[in-house]
């Protein structure tokens, strides 16, 4: 099976979608804080590396960078809450950019299998990656 | 660990140092400003060991295919060691060719490099004085077709540089020409794009420089410059921008000050302030920012927001030392 990345439009479509989906995020008072120091410059870069991997494309993150990538974050009150936010804003664009209702769920279900790691916590499965 | 060498040096990299931490720590000399891997003033190459990629970041091609590196931000896996960059390809010996006042705290020098020189304005070259000491310049001017490049200092207190760029670099001095460096640029093809150029102090210098740019390109679409300053007297090129405005239907300038009142064609408020009045929605336009690295932040999330890609816009802040992140204990 093709993965969304692929039917989305692949590394292009990506990039549109990273103007969208960061807009959102910049926009909401809920999360906006945790961007307001990082350098917009390295912001596109690593907001195309958020969506290739959710969506299944080609990224080489492990769970380790997922946990060194946003420990400064949890130092600043980074809680489940905030993924949330995520996974909501990332639905709405995809759903913006034409994904159908299963991709926006399989890519929901992909987000929220990293979130104890994005969490620095401890998996319930105890299981380490 | 990793054990770093350069010069007599010999030290070990800690785990979150970078080899400028570590290099200036033991005593070594290494130039150096931003500490955040944009001014290239920390350019090292290793000659033994590999450099780290993600410190190469910027660097042209064919400079990080000879193992240079910026030692600011790198963070090597294996032992190194290190040479200055030297015979850099792309360095040029330079003469200053004139030196004028452009405000109380600014000055344009105007530099002859001895050799074929390829900048784009808008970009930025790496002034070296003959002791070593380097910092980063926007160039001004078209100087491909000018045969000198411009710069526009701003004069600090005590800026080492900038101090002896007003006091001794008289017409005459020798000095080395590094880069360029910066995607901060006008991109032909799209002659009907709206342009922002936008930004505070000496940040006018490449704003110019693009601006000629896209007017040589025949650029049709509206070009807004806008610059800003804390008071009327920072507010230089206030001719050079009038001269633009007549002769061109497309330019629109407008200057403004933070610390009132305003007066003629100046307007009071802050930038980013005046931006968001006059030009709310950016949705299809490119944007280029420049100078103070406060603001040059602000105005990037702010455009963003008010509608300019993320692809449109560019971005170039004027790190001083000032700006870096940690100095060494
Ligand atoms: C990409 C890039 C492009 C640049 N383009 C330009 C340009 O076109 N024109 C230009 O003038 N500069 C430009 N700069 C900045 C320039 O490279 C130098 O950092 C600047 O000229 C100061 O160097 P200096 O040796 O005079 O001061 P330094 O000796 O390095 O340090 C200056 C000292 O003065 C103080 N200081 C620093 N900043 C300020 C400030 N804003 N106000 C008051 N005090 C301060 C601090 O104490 C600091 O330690 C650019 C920088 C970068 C990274
Ligand atoms: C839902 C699961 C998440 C995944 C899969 C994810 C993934 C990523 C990836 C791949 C990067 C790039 C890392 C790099 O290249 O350095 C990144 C960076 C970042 N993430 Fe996340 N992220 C998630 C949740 C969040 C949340 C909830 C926030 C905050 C609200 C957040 C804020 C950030 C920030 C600010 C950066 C950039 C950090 C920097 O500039 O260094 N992330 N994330
Ligand atoms: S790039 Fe290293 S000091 Fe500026």
């Amino acid at each position: 099976m093709t993965s969304l990345f692929e039917r989305l439009g692949g590394q292009p479509a990506i990039t549109k979608a990273v103007d969208v989906f960061y807009r959102k995020m910049l926009k909401d008072p809920r999360v906006a804080r945790f961007f307001a120091t990082t350098d917009m410059n390295r912001q596109r870069a690593k907001q195309a590396a958020f969506l290739t991997m959710v969506t299944g494309g080609p990224a080489a993150y492990t769970g380790k960078d997922m946990r060194t990538g946003h420990a400064h974050l949890v130092a600043q009150g980074l809680n489940d809450s905030h993924v949330d936010v995520v996974i909501e804003h990332l639905g709405a664009t995809l759903a913006e950019l034409g994904a159908k209702s299963e991709d926006i769920a399989q890519v929901a279900a992909l987000a929220n299998s990293v979130r104890d790691d994005v969490l620095n916590r401890a998996s319930p499965s105890g299981a380490g990656r | 660990m990793t054990r770093v060498r350069f010069d007599t040096t010999d030290v070990d990299v800690g785990e979150n140092e970078s080899v400028l931490d570590a290099l200036l720590r033991a005593g070594a000399d290494v130039p150096y400003s931003c500490r955040s891997g944009v001014c290239q003033s920390c350019c090292l190459r290793a000659v033994e060991g590999r450099a780290p990629s993600a410190a190469q970041l910027g660097l042209p091609p064919t400079l990080a295919a000879l193992g240079h590196f910026l030692a600011c931000v790198a963070h090597p896996q294996d032992d190194l060691v290190c040479a200055r960059p030297g015979a850099l390809a792309g360095a040029v010996d330079a003469t200053i060719r004139d030196r004028e006042s452009l405000a109380a705290d600014v000055v344009r020098i105007r530099l002859t490099p001895n050799a074929p020189f390829d900048v784009k304005p808008g970009q930025y070259v790496n002034l070296v004085r003959p002791d070593g000491l380097v910092r980063s310049y926007s160039v001004a001017n078209l100087a491909d077709d000018d045969g000198f490049v411009e710069l526009h200092v701003r004069v600090l207190e005590h800026g080492a540089m900038s101090r002896w760029i007003a006091t001794s670099a008289s017409p005459g001095t020798a000095v080395t020409l590094r880069g360029p460096a910066g995607s901060c640029v006008y991109v032909p093809g799209s002659p009907d794009e709206p342009l922002l150029l936008a930004g505070s102090g000496t940040g006018l210098a490449p704003l110019l420089g693009i601006a000629r740019d896209a007017l040589r390109h025949g650029h049709r679409g509206p070009i807004h410059l806008m610059h800003g300053g804390r008071t009327a007297a920072a507010l230089y090129g206030g001719d050079e921008l009038e001269r633009l405005r007549r002769s061109h239907d497309n330019v629109v300038v407008t200057r403004c000050v933070l610390d009132g009142p305003g007066h003629g064609d100046v307007v009071e408020g802050a930038l980013d302030r005046v931006i968001a009045a006059r030009l709310p929605d950016l949705t299809g336009w490119r944007v280029y920012l420049c100078g103070h690295p406060d603001l040059v932040r602000t105005l990037q999330q702010d455009t963003f927001l008010a509608g300019a890609s993320l692809d449109a816009i560019h971005a170039d802040a004027f790190l001083t030392r000032a700006d870096a992140p940690a100095a060494p204990s």
